[in-house]
């Protein structure tokens, strides 16, 4: 687009984009009638193609919503790599068309580039998705938001273990952070509601989005005897086509890929982001402060389930609903001590019971008993 | 299914070595033609990656997997051909043309793809021949693709065409040198431009595999730079079709060596397994170099071994 531009044509871009921007805040000098809404221009930043059945998609989805409310203007790029390159994209969202909001989505835009961004375009506000802001450290102007999605893999574990015959089931993560560890272990204990038993074959591949490492990490977990597969990678598509051709059940992740394995789909734990993006962008019209660091689960709408398969049974249809109904009130906690890590050592102690909010579930650096896999 | 314990690292090899061989396979043996008449293309990760996307998006639109390999195959030839085109001006250098037509595909099949991304394309079919065992990995591990058994028979009948067909000859010659080839009353340019549309069509049906069998979906990071690592095969095979093919082979048993390891409990330092590739490459290529000769093999108008 314009990455080519050399800097100083930037800033004179910028200066005429801002006289531009002036003008169109005005709206009575062009049109009587679009005073209601305060215009206002959004941008989205996907490190992936947007249509992916995963982690982009989930994004999309989101900016889809808010592009029907009255005044929003959306801009997007996609495949943005976490490189300098974002750093152009969203000055040219901002100098060229004149967005204030901008949403950076992927984990590693945010540092240096979406800080030295916020540095440099005071007035512009950034939030990121991934949940990395801390309070006095990064600008005021940029903030993060993230959602509770472990609950959401802990219901996918309860249909994975009533589907499960083998009693070992199996995921495909791409790197060992907290957040992928979290959605591990809650897969897991969710199926031990089920069957204390069964244990979960971890592969990491080392990578958001490497699509042969993912088939072969699949086919690996299948060839160990796992049935149900469910994965943490950007795109869950290949995951889910590659282990419904070899006859396992799944269970989604990001976004609803029910239509790539009809049959063998159990549940899957999707984002909501809509919700999240609606309010976002009513408290920027409304002139509001925007929240620095927003967090929500299932309760807050930011996470939802896909619809239950035809291969889960009226057992797991029971249980599945009385969990979630316990979510919704917010009294369900997954991480209920004594829980202890696959190392032998105390992951969760036999006092605590951690909400799925709790500060400590942020740095898990722990597998839980019954994972079969090494974080390092 | 019951699981099969440590012998699944063995069969993760092998099956790997079949399942991920292939694109190594095509594009590999493509590159030898062209690099037989004298000429590199680095331009084949884009013929890849464009191939891919044809194929997926021609399968989609007639229901025909066969249908969308040919149609990669005739994008990858008129990717070859506007390579050889402009190589054949003089003072044309082939590895900036190759780098800057591997970014045009790529940007183009990102650019055309886009409404492929969602479609589900029909699959190439695949050969079962585990019926004889009762292990349903086994099963698995041999459901062999059709293109992959091509792949085999192209690069033995290529081993034998280059030593004994008149058509080979003539590669090699102008690959070896363009003064004699012109002596014998050929036009360097020419083969070169049709070794260089040959070796584009069969890397795109590396592509098609991609997209229409293993992994199976088209989507912009489909490639894990299996065009790239393929040119390089050509250099490690020394040139011969039968080293490229086996080359294909290792490369694709090493890389799921990484996975079928933490699939049966072996879960530290799996980055170093991923890495299993490339340091086998590393080792070969120093084990196999010498300091007193040149590469056995090297067609001597290679811009590179000049």
């Amino acid at each position: 687009m314009t990455k080519l531009l050399p800097m100083n044509r930037r800033s004179f871009l910028q200066t005429t984009a801002v006289g531009a921007a002036a003008l169109g805040l005005s709206p009575s000098l062009f049109s009587a009638t679009a005073a209601a809404q305060t215009a206002l221009t959004v941008g989205f930043i996907y490190v992936g193609p947007k249509d992916d059945y995963g982690y982009n998609q989930a994004h999309a989805e989101g900016a889809a919503v808010i592009k029907a409310m009255a005044g929003v203007t959306v801009v997007e790029e996609e495949n943005v790599p976490e490189t300098v390159d974002v750093q152009k994209t969203m000055e040219s969202m901002i100098n060229l068309d004149g967005a204030t909001l901008v949403f950076p989505t992927s984990f590693g835009y945010f540092d240096p580039h979406m800080l030295a961004m916020a540095e440099k375009y005071p007035d512009v506000q950034f939030r990121h998705c991934g949940g990395l802001w801390q309070e006095g450290k990064n600008p005021m102007n940029t903030g993060s938001y993230f959602g509770y999605i472990g609950q959401g893999q802990y219901l996918n574990g309860i249909t994975a273990g009533y589907a499960s015959k083998s009693k070992k089931i199996g995921f495909v993560a791409a790197k060992p952070i907290p957040q992928v560890l979290q959605n591990i272990n809650s897969f897991l204990l969710g199926a031990r509601s089920v069957d204390p038993a069964i244990t979960c074959q971890v592969i990491f591949t080392g990578e958001w989005s490497l699509a042969v490492k993912e088939a072969e990490a699949t086919n690996a977990l299948i060839d160990q005897g796992a049935d149900v597969i469910t994965c943490h990678v950007d795109s869950p598509k290949v995951v889910v086509e590659t282990a419904a051709g070899r006859g396992a059940f799944v269970c989604g992740y990001h976004a609803n890929q029910s239509p790539l394995a009809p049959e063998k789909y159990l549940t899957g734990a999707e984002w909501a982001w809509g919700n999240v993006y609606t309010d976002f962008v009513k408290k920027a019209q409304a002139g509001e402060k925007l929240g620095n660091f927003v967090r929500g689960g299932l309760k807050d709408g930011f996470v939802k389930m896909s619809p239950l398969g035809p291969a889960v049974s009226a057992e797991a249809r029971t249980k599945f609903d009385t969990t979630l109904a316990e979510m919704m009130k917010g009294t369900f906690s997954v991480f209920k001590g004594p829980i202890k890590d696959n190392k032998g050592g105390d992951a969760v102690t036999a006092s605590q019971v951690l909400a799925e909010d709790a500060i400590e579930l942020e740095s898990m650096a722990y597998l839980v008993e019954g994972v079969v896999g090494s974080t390092s | 299914m019951e699981g099969i314990g440590i012998w699944g690292v063995p069969l993760a090899i092998f099956a790997g070595a079949i399942r991920v061989s292939t694109p190594f396979i095509f594009v590999s043996l493509g590159e030898s033609i062209t690099e037989r008449s004298g000429r590199i293309n680095l331009g084949l990760e884009g013929t890849l990656v464009f191939g891919a996307m044809t194929a997926y998006a021609i399968a989609v639109m007639s229901g025909s997997p066969w249908l969308g390999v040919l149609a990669a195959m005739a994008t990858g030839a008129i990717f070859g051909l506007i390579h050889g085109f402009i190589c054949k001006f003089p003072k044309v250098n082939d590895i900036a043309i190759g780098i800057a037509m591997m970014q045009f595909g790529l940007g183009l099949a990102f650019f055309l793809g886009k409404p492929f991304i969602q479609p589900v394309a029909p699959r190439l079919p695949s050969i079962p021949l585990g019926g004889w065992s009762d292990i349903p990995q086994v099963q698995s591990a041999l459901n062999i693709n059709v293109l992959f058994v091509i792949g085999g028979l192209l690069a033995v009948a290529l081993w034998w065409a280059f030593k004994n067909t008149r058509l080979g000859l003539i590669l090699r010659v102008v690959g070896d040198s363009s003064d004699a080839a012109r002596a014998m009353g050929l036009n360097p340019d020419t083969v070169r431009l049709f070794a260089t549309a040959v070796g584009g069509s069969l890397a795109a049906v590396g592509g098609a595999y991609l997209s229409l069998y293993y992994p199976g979906s088209w989507n912009e990071g489909i490639s894990s730079g299996q065009g790239l690592m393929a040119v390089a095969l050509v250099i490690f095979a020394r040139w011969n079709p039968i080293g490229c093919f086996l080359a294909a082979l290792l490369f694709g048993g090493a890389g799921a060596l990484g996975p079928a390891l933490q699939s049966v409990g072996v879960t530290q330092g799996y980055y170093l397994f991923y890495a299993a590739p490339y340091v086998l490459t590393l080792a070969i290529l120093v084990a196999t170099s010498s300091p007193s000769r040149s590469l056995a093999g090297a067609p001597g108008a290679l811009s590179i071994t000049k």
